[in-house]
């Protein structure tokens, strides 16, 4: 079938790009300007003369970033949250998964509705904070890990996915003698590569820009992740001490000393969302994939 | 007659004893259950144990004492918020907050994913939806911050102002530019990643559809009026289930980040000030009280949007 566009139907079609680019143009430019702010000469910066492309480039505003020893070592602690407890996620839902996809599995819907309960209710801010000081985890690694690793959303997006596993695979590697661990691991995980990474990409770039968590659970600023050394930084408009002696000198100019925080503070920003920007290309269909399954599973 | 019931309710006993009872499942799969074992002490720690704290909303909570030993003081902390100077204020900027989101938020998404569904250039529409779905994932610390970059003193858009000959404002130092911030920097974070699943639905309609309106002369916008809107019509009914809860459920960590004193009369909400009085003030009791009315009005709002949508004999959630 072939449509024959009539003029209002072209006079659409050019709206229709117009609006979406403006619309394209709008969420782009605020990263493209911040982008040339942190490469841009200081003086151009503090003279606003960077609008859209970078003037004068240098990188010095990176080199200051990674000399910040808090920044480094809160980059570090959100890498270790992150990894670990992107593996936590994926480990524990699958072990609850397996077990929720078999027939035979015959406490099946009393799980079921455990879990589910959570998906609905939950005991708010302040008993959440009290339930992980009582357990003694205020200021450990733990805090910010486990409770999200506990999802019943991810366990039924790879639910899903076992369930798909031919039985008669199952089936004959029980008659090889083969016991559930070795299903779990030989068999049924190898064929859902696809799920476990959608749950692991969703897991890490929660993990990485989890803020509140961080906020309540790590009193010293020895364990803060990224998320909140970025909010003394751009929220608090804190200048970092070490930051500050790297320019010292250039104080007493206070045009370039303006541009050049402003530079640092944008370098942050793309020190952290850095990442994400060099994997989203590569994982945006999983992304798009989890939220599709995710909704027609309710 | 008596004989054969008998005969039943042994068979029935030994089969419960022997092939079809917990007790032989967890012989026969015990893997399964070692498997299982350590997720439901995760819930129960993680999930539960929270849920069980909510009492303390009912008690005067003392940390030495614990939840068992601390007193009973029953509507004490509900009572006491109701009389709280701070109360009108609070419960009027997140309800009014939420309402505008939703207002605002809610139709933008439809919008796009019906103009995106127009765009017949693949590779144009790929561009598109990776761009817009980008700022789902950043964080809201970023999305805070470049706000503040953008919007600040020395911020590109006040520059912009000044170099038009017109006076600074100061977005983040008056409450009365807050909403407008929170919704409209909402918008430009969700619009692309909440219209995928309308894009989703838009893609499976019947393209004979479209043909047959064609034919029958119907022109481009007429066809996107009548046949793709109402074909992700019952995605929106259920979109707006859901999100008339997040009507008192606002982002607590974006208004928390966004505001600060000054701001306190738009943009001070339920759950900023549980936090507050809970987590910087210690009063466990009374914070929880509060949190816990919250969720009971988010609860009601979601089933009372649910309740109409079934009686008017449109999609619903249950």
């Amino acid at each position: 079938m072939k449509y024959h566009p009539s003029l209002g139907s072209k006079a659409f079609d050019v709206a229709n790009y117009i609006i979406l680019s403006l619309l394209v143009a709008s969420i782009a430019y605020p990263f493209i300007y911040m982008f040339s702010v942190s490469v841009s000469d200081a003086r151009e910066v503090a003279l606003f003369n960077v609008k859209f492309l970078p003037k004068g480039l240098q990188w010095e505003a990176y080199k200051t970033v990674f000399n910040q020893r808090e920044t480094v070592r809160s980059y570090w602690n959100s890498i270790l949250y992150t990894s670990v407890g992107t593996c936590l996620a994926v480990l524990f839902s699958s072990f609850a998964a397996y077990p929720l996809s078999r027939k035979k599995f015959k406490a099946r819907s009393i799980f079921i509705i455990i879990f589910t309960i959570t998906m609905f209710f939950n005991g708010g801010i302040i008993p959440g904070f009290l339930n992980i000081q009582r357990l003694g985890l205020i200021n450990t690694l733990w805090a910010i890990v486990l409770p999200p690793a506990f999802a019943m959303r991810n366990i039924i997006l790879i639910r899903t996915n076992f369930q798909q596993v031919p039985e008669s695979l199952i089936e004959s590697a029980y008659l090889d003698g083969a016991n559930d661990w070795y299903i779990l691991f030989k068999i049924v995980l190898p064929l859902s590569k696809a799920i476990l990474a959608t749950i692991a990409v969703f897991a890490s770039v929660g993990l990485w820009n989890s803020y509140f968590p961080p906020l309540l659970y790590l009193t010293s600023s020895e364990k803060a992740p990224l998320t909140i050394i970025l909010r003394r930084i751009l929220v608090a408009n804190e200048v970092l001490q070490s930051g500050q002696d790297m320019f010292m000198d250039s104080r007493s100019n206070s045009i370039a000393y303006q541009g050049k925080v402003m530079s640092i503070r944008m370098a942050t920003i793309f020190v952290t969302i850095g990442p994400i920007v060099l994997i989203y290309p590569f994982v945006q269909k999983y992304f798009v994939k989890g939220v599709m399954i995710g909704s027609l599973k309710g | 007659m008596e004989n054969i019931l008998k005969k039943k309710q042994i068979k029935s006993k030994r089969r419960h004893l022997s092939r079809t009872g917990y007790l032989y499942d967890l012989k026969m799969n015990y893997n399964l259950y070692l498997m299982i074992l350590p997720v439901a002490l995760g819930f129960i720690i993680f999930h539960y144990l929270p849920m069980y704290g909510i009492i303390i909303a009912f008690k005067d909570y003392d940390l030495i004492k614990g939840y068992m030993s601390s007193p009973w003081v029953g509507l004490k902390h509900f009572i006491s918020f109701a009389k709280d100077p701070y109360f009108p204020r609070v419960v009027r900027n997140t309800f009014i907050l939420g309402f505008y989101s939703l207002l605002w938020g809610f139709w933008p998404p439809i919008v796009l994913a019906l103009l995106l569904n127009e765009v017949k250039d693949g590779y144009f529409k790929r561009i598109t939806q990776t761009i817009s779905y980008f700022p789902h994932f950043i964080s809201v610390v970023v999305i805070v911050g470049m706000m503040m970059e953008m919007l600040g003193p020395k911020g590109f858009v006040n520059n912009l102002l000044n170099a038009w000959g017109k006076d600074s404002i100061a977005f983040f130092n008056d409450a009365k530019y807050f909403r407008m911030l929170y919704i409209l920097s909402g918008i430009w974070q969700g619009i692309g990643w909440s219209s995928i699943l309308y894009l989703a639905t838009l893609s499976g309609v019947d393209q004979e559809l479209y043909e047959a309106a064609y034919i029958d002369g119907a022109n481009r916008f007429q066809r996107v009026w009548h046949i793709s809107l109402p074909s992700i019509m019952p995605t929106i009914t259920i979109l707006l289930i859901l999100n008339t809860a997040n009507i008192i459920d606002v982002g607590f960590e974006k208004v928390y980040l966004m505001s600060n004193p000054s701001l306190y009369e738009t943009a001070d909400v339920i759950q900023t000030y549980v936090y507050r009085r809970g987590i910087i003030n210690k009063n466990f009791s009374y914070a929880t009280a509060i949190g816990l009315m919250n969720s009971i009005i988010a609860f009601l709002l979601l089933y009372v949007a649910n309740f109409i949508s079934r009686k008017k004999g449109e999609t619903s959630l249950w």
